[in-house]
């Protein structure tokens, strides 16, 4: 069976990178990977994905409905569209908590929901929840090393080791404010 | 990673971790193409990146974004007959742009060879409709290979090129979205020695070239007879995959291509099914010796595909002419004939027939729908700034009409700004139509600048002539914002400038004002003479694309940190105009009421300091932001 992993987050949060440093991790940990990102209206503030499955049969690019082992979000609003539209029973939603919010919110139209609110509704699923933030982050697009780096602390997936998860961000990064995103990784992965 | 210049120039093969736009646009690099054209728009724009990505001096075949698609098409076109291999590519409703002159394409003696490549886009993830492109190619004799991964986006551009070259036909390559955008490791060539030249070796000789009575016969039967040959070399292609049920010999057939095809093998290997899979390379011609004998040794076929019912009607049609007793199934519901096909929706349309083998996949368990987040203008966006001064402006009853691009999103709440909409270049001619016999209600119609170029001028020419009494409102950004600022024509970046003013008067426009979009009185009052002014009037709203200055001012000075606004709390009266009415994403408004600025967003522009009506947003010290 092929592991799959559903990114999310707002679009302009730079989940590509995220996407980047989990198939260069997955590569080097010996997964055939096929993924994809959505593309189109990537900077307008809306909800975006990525998609990465591992494994030789997964044939097509996109994670079915109802079939994420991880959904990692960078947004958390995002992950409860995520986990709900992708998790399976059993995953794990894990997401950089942090508040975008939309103008259904701002506009009274809608409730934001609460950190207990996300983690209940996606236990319905019957899927787990961990969510990550560090203090003092000077770029918002550090958030992704956050996330990797929670990821690879809680081991949820086969060769997301903190060594394949580090390098592969230091490369995906190719030296752009890469020992600040270091330190995050590091300390979100504690 | 790669790097795109990498991707683009390296001499020997390689392999790489790469999207199908790229993995098709090294292949264009292979196959020794010469020239390439193309129209920006989702999801076929990153071939174009890639192709840039190598700088102009080490590229051996020119490269350009035209001003629309049909100009796209014609350039290849003529390059072609030139004896260049060429190839343009669009978006799917590209494609109704460049038609006119692409059904022409099947008769001409395409000496240097052409490849038309489409990016369909079934579930309209970025488009207005999902239009099925499958059927262009029976109207226009020309034939379509449907790549279903990058892998196969590469091997299909390769061998297109290579037919139709020795054939000197037009062949299509239509992806859909989630081809084009799929990542994969391909196995990449080298590129080849030494490139063609630019020899110009047109010839009327190979033609006739120009189709008149006396000639569209005998042309239209050389396009018949290309066709055919297509097909009987697709008949024996090693493209079309045969993907063999694992529980050995199988009654039970599916036929399908791309994406959709490797839907139904995955859905196929989870069910355990006793199914084979036919994967066609080619849809148009259909590889028929092939199917039938497909047909003949399964007793029940599904026909699987994404859209519209072209290939059932097709098979359908083959396996009466035959006389094959095998049974065809195919989609049942309307809603099978929307969207695109998931693992899952392929398990549920193949239950409909075979309930025995196949199970639809249970609903998601219900669960409260989360807000929606939907797209929004980029903070600071001049579309903003212009949208909240016209629709202050407005009379009641006015109707207003929106065209393509970012400003689009104007339709949504808050602003309800251009409020119909059908295709690139429609807003003039279609207010027009509204403001017939209508004395009572104004028409105000939107248009970016890349649509004015792209098909707007001959709409703004007709009213023009006509007199016909709408305001236009030019959005001027500098560029092709949606698809991620792509030059548009006139700007400077290429060529010369072509200042829009110049360029209306020249047209006739007699009523023309020209404003910076964020001096919103000054807006309003152009708008409200424009409005009284009788007969066609335009007003430019000009501010440049902010997402596309910032990353450049970001570029130039990596650690710049913008400036911002605040709310002053003290003065805030709690209108709520810059959340619910202005609504630039950066406000945020918390449970208690209270109003602030989202650090991460705000780009520090001031657009909105003239929207509070207690001028409660102050501009923050320091920073360096516009
Ligand atoms: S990309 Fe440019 S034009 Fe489009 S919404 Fe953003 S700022 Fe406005
Ligand atoms: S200054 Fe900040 S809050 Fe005001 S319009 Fe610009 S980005 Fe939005």
């Amino acid at each position: 069976m092929a592991f799959n992993v559903y990114i999310c987050g707002v679009g302009g949060q730079g989940i590509g990178v995220l996407a980047a440093a989990l198939s260069t991790a997955a590569e080097a940990a010996g997964h055939e990977v096929r993924g994809c990102d959505t593309h189109g209206l990537a900077q307008r503030h809306g909800s975006v994905s990525s998609h990465l499955r591992l494994g030789g049969d997964a044939l097509t690019p996109r994670v079915p409905e109802g079939q994420a082992d991880i959904v990692l979000a960078l947004e958390r609003l995002e992950g409860l569209r995520g986990a709900l539209y992708a998790l399976k029973p059993g995953g794990t939603l894990l997401y950089y908590d942090t508040v975008y919010q939309p103008v259904t919110v701002r506009t009274g139209l809608r409730a934001y929901p609460s950190a207990e609110k996300v983690e209940a509704q996606v236990a319905e699923l019957g899927g787990k929840t961990a969510r990550v933030s560090v203090e003092g982050i000077s770029d918002p697009r550090m958030q992704n090393a956050a996330l990797l780096g929670r990821l690879a602390a809680l081991g949820l997936a086969p060769g997301f080791t903190r060594e394949t998860l580090r390098s592969a961000l230091a490369d995906t990064l190719g030296g752009r404010a890469l020992e600040a995103n270091l330190a995050v990784f590091d300390k979100a992965a504690g | 990673m790669i790097s795109l210049k990498e991707l683009m120039t390296r001499r020997d093969a390689f392999t790489g971790l790469t999207m199908g736009n790229y993995a098709l646009a090294r292949a264009m690099a292979e196959a020794g193409l010469k020239v390439a054209t193309s129209y920006p728009g989702s999801p076929t724009p990153e071939i174009g990146a890639a192709l840039l990505g190598a700088p102009e001096e080490e590229r051996p075949y020119y490269f350009e974004f035209s001003t629309n698609e049909k100009v796209a098409l014609e350039k290849a076109a003529g390059a072609s007959l030139n004896g260049h291999l060429s190839a343009c590519f669009f978006k799917s409703v590209g494609l109704n742009v460049a038609a006119d002159s692409l059904i022409q394409l099947s008769m001409m003696e395409l000496i240097g060879g052409m490849v038309v490549i489409l990016g369909d886009d079934p579930g309209a993830n970025s488009s207005q409709n999902e239009q099925d492109n499958r059927h262009f190619a029976r109207m226009s004799y020309i034939p379509m290979l449907e790549p279903a991964t990058p892998r196969e986006a590469r091997g299909m551009f390769l061998e297109a090129a290579a037919v139709s070259r020795r054939l000197r036909m037009p062949v299509f390559l239509r992806l859909t979205t989630h081809v084009c955008h799929a990542r994969e490791r391909v196995d990449f060539g080298p590129l080849p020695d030494g490139a063609a030249g630019w020899e110009p070796g047109f010839d009327p000789k190979n033609g006739p070239y120009v189709p008149v009575a006396a000639t569209v016969f005998p042309l239209k039967e050389k396009a018949l007879r290309k066709q055919d040959e297509f097909g009987r070399l697709m008949d024996v292609s090693a493209m079309n995959r045969l993907f063999p049920a694992a529980s050995g010999p199988a009654r039970l057939g599916i036929v399908s291509a791309g994406l959709p095809a490797l839907c139904a093998v995955e859905a196929v290997a989870a069910a355990g099914a006793p199914a084979d899979v036919l994967k066609l390379a080619c849809t148009w011609p259909l590889p028929s010796e092939k199917l039938a004998d497909f047909l003949a040794s399964h007793e029940e076929v599904f026909v699987l595909e994404d859209l519209d019912r072209v290939l059932e009607t097709e098979i359908k049609a083959l396996a009466f002419d035959r006389g094959l007793k095998c049974r065809v199934h195919s989609r049942k519901e309307r809603s099978d004939l929307m969207g695109e096909m998931t693992p899952p929706r392929a398990a549920a349309m193949l239950a409909s027939a075979w309930p025995e083998h196949f199970k639809a996949p249970p609903p998601r368990p219900a669960a409260e729908e989360p807000a929606a987040r939907l797209p929004q203008l980029c903070p600071g966006c001049g579309h903003r700034s212009a949208f909240h001064a016209v629709k202050r402006a407005l009379p009641p009853g006015a109707i207003t009409v929106a065209d393509i691009g970012c400003h689009s999103m104007g339709f949504m709440p808050p602003y309800e700004m251009g409020t119909v909409l059908l295709s690139m270049g429609h807003s003039v001619s279609t207010g027009a139509g509204l403001a017939l016999g209508n004395s009572s209600r104004k028409v105000v119609s939107f248009l970016g600048d890349s649509t004015f170029f792209h098909a707007a001028m001959p709409g703004i020419v007709n009213a023009v002539v006509q007199d016909s009494d709408i305001t236009l409102v030019l959005l001027e950004n500098g560029t092709t914002a949606m698809t991620g600022h792509q030059p548009r024509a006139g700007t400077g970046e290429i060529g010369d400038k072509i200042p829009l003013p110049r360029l209306l008067e020249a047209m006739g426009v007699k009523f023309l004002r020209d404003v910076e979009a964020y001096k919103q009185a000054e807006l309003a009052a152009a708008l409200k003479e424009a409005m009284d002014h009788k007969g066609f009037a335009v007003v430019i709203a000009r501010h440049p694309c902010m997402l596309k200055f910032m990353r450049e001012a970001k570029a130039r000075n990596p650690g710049l940190k913008p400036s911002r606004v605040a709310v002053d709390q003290a003065k805030c009266a709690r209108h709520y105009t810059c959340v619910a009415e202005f609504a630039c994403p950066s406000f945020v408004k918390h449970d208690a009421g209270s109003v602030t600025v989202h650090p991460e967003l705000c780009i520090g522009d001031g657009s909105c300091v003239q929207t509070c009506p207690a001028a409660a947003i102050v501009r923050e010290k320091g920073g360096e932001g516009k």
